[in-house]
């Protein structure tokens, strides 16, 4: 059976596949990716081979750091990066959660002193039964459904 | 013997080891009894107290004139630069850490000591951060425990009130998990231990269980360590209600261990009523006094090397 293409291929670049569905554009966002003028599919509510779908990101040219892939595992647990070169897949990783997170996160404790000094955020990231980011500031943990930039 | 808090921050208990928290407690006892009036001589500490505060900020500058130091600083933020012109948090630390040879702070915003610590080139000792940590009455508690029982170690103690709000029982039961401890929560529902602090507690293995009267444990305890229940958190029939059960009356000190102490960290209302003040188990206001100890031995430790002259 012939395999059909749901999002265009590209010749070179990143795609970031098994995104949850929902949760792709999200991503752009956050990552800010679409700041450039490079060449971005995307693909939203693609079905996977079981019953469920996914979303996926393929941007030309650009390569996703590993920094970036680990911040991912914050929307996506169970991404996966493919590096793209001349349309062969040269790297493929699944993401990881890092151990801290400093500078893109606001913290969920509006009474928390990072917001209103000169200083970049940071948290500290466990996973249990669910992953929790605990504020190196005020020492209190959030899911990550506390926060705007990640829900 | 090397003293590890010589010019150390002191912002979180999480921070301090169990050899710190001993060292600690040993130091208060040893400065109760030996009072070293000229141990920070020629020495200015900043109290920086930008919310408002009784007891800690007179027990923190009596700590400091016991030890023969010098105390510059203010006690409401509303008089600052911070607070008048504008000016963060992290100018201001570094500004008086020019000036003086340790810090010690009050802040409404959960972080701040943190904060503080990184800016600051002197040490910084906090003294509450909005409802994040308070550390120096967590070790007071421990000098008070260790004063009245000779051991931190394998008590029973009971945490009874506000157990979801109070700052000073997490912080107290996160530093006695390093000891052993077996502990009963008391607490309406409404008011019950956060499950984070639960999780903590499973984590290190430490024992608890969760009870709805004062009554089903008193027999067993150690220490009975006793929180304000925040009348504006319930309507005034429920909070009749709830009172009965975690109010502690002289009555029901009957049939306890002759070794049982009542702690509280202060102000009481009327959840210890006056009669239990004058049983041999009552001992929240010695309590009070050793915040002045524990506070000296922080000082000691974190500005001086004594200790480590003195081996």
């Amino acid at each position: 059976m012939k395999k059909k293409l749901e999002v265009q291929a590209i010749e070179n670049g990143s795609v970031i596949d098994h995104i949850a569905a929902g949760k792709g554009v999200k991503i752009l966002k956050f990552f800010q990716l679409t700041d450039t003028n490079q060449k971005i599919t995307i693909g939203l509510n693609l079905p996977t081979g079981g019953n469920t779908t996914k979303d996926l990101i393929k941007i030309e040219n650009t390569q996703i750091t590993g920094v970036q892939a680990n911040q991912l595992a914050l929307f996506a647990p169970d991404a996966t990066i493919n590096l793209i070169d001349d349309y062969d897949v040269v790297k493929k990783f699944k993401v990881a959660l890092p151990e801290a997170i400093s500078g893109v996160l606001a913290c969920p404790n509006s009474n928390c002193i990072s917001h209103n000094e000169p200083v970049d955020s940071l948290f500290y990231i466990k996973q249990k039964q669910q992953i929790k980011l605990k504020c190196h500031y005020c020492e209190k943990s959030f899911a990550t459904s506390f926060f705007k930039e990640l829900d | 013997m090397t003293n590890p808090l010589f010019k150390k921050d002191i912002v979180s208990i999480a921070d301090l080891s169990r050899s710190e928290l001993e060292l600690i407690v040993a130091t208060a006892k040893k400065l109760k009894h030996q009072p070293q009036p000229e141990l920070l001589k020629n020495k200015i500490v900043a109290s920086c107290f930008f919310e408002a505060s009784t007891r800690t900020r007179l027990s923190f500058e009596t700590a400091v004139q016991r030890l023969g130091g010098s105390v510059i600083g203010f006690d409401s933020g509303g008089n600052t630069s911070l607070a008048q012109k504008g000016e963060t948090l992290t100018d201001s630390v570094k500004v008086i850490s020019s000036y003086a040879d340790a810090f010690f702070m009050r802040h409404p915003q959960e972080g701040a000591a943190r904060l503080a610590a990184e800016s600051a080139s002197i040490p910084v000792i906090n003294g509450g951060d909005g409802s994040n940590q308070h550390p120096t009455q967590t070790l007071l508690d421990l000098f008070t425990i260790y004063e009245t029982q000779s051991s931190l170690e394998n008590l029973n103690i009971a945490f009874v009130g506000d157990l979801k709000y109070g700052r000073t029982v997490h912080s107290l039961a996160q530093a006695l998990s390093l000891f052993n401890c077996n502990f009963f929560f008391i607490a309406p529902p409404a008011l019950a231990m956060p499950d984070y602090i639960l999780e903590e507690l499973d984590d290190a293995g430490i024992n608890y269980s969760i009870h709805g009267s004062i009554e089903e444990v008193i027999g067993s305890l150690d220490i009975l360590y006793m929180t304000r229940v925040q009348k504006e958190r319930f309507d005034e029939t429920e909070y009749q209600h709830l009172k009965s059960a975690f109010v502690l009356t002289g009555s029901m000190l009957e049939n306890v261990r002759e070794n049982l102490k009542i702690l509280h960290p202060l102000p009481r209302i009327d959840e210890i009523t006056i009669d239990v003040d004058n049983t041999p188990y009552a001992y929240y206001f010695e309590q009070a006094e050793n915040g002045v100890y524990a506070r000296q031995a922080l000082l000691a430790l974190v500005l001086s090397n004594f200790f480590q002259e003195q081996a």
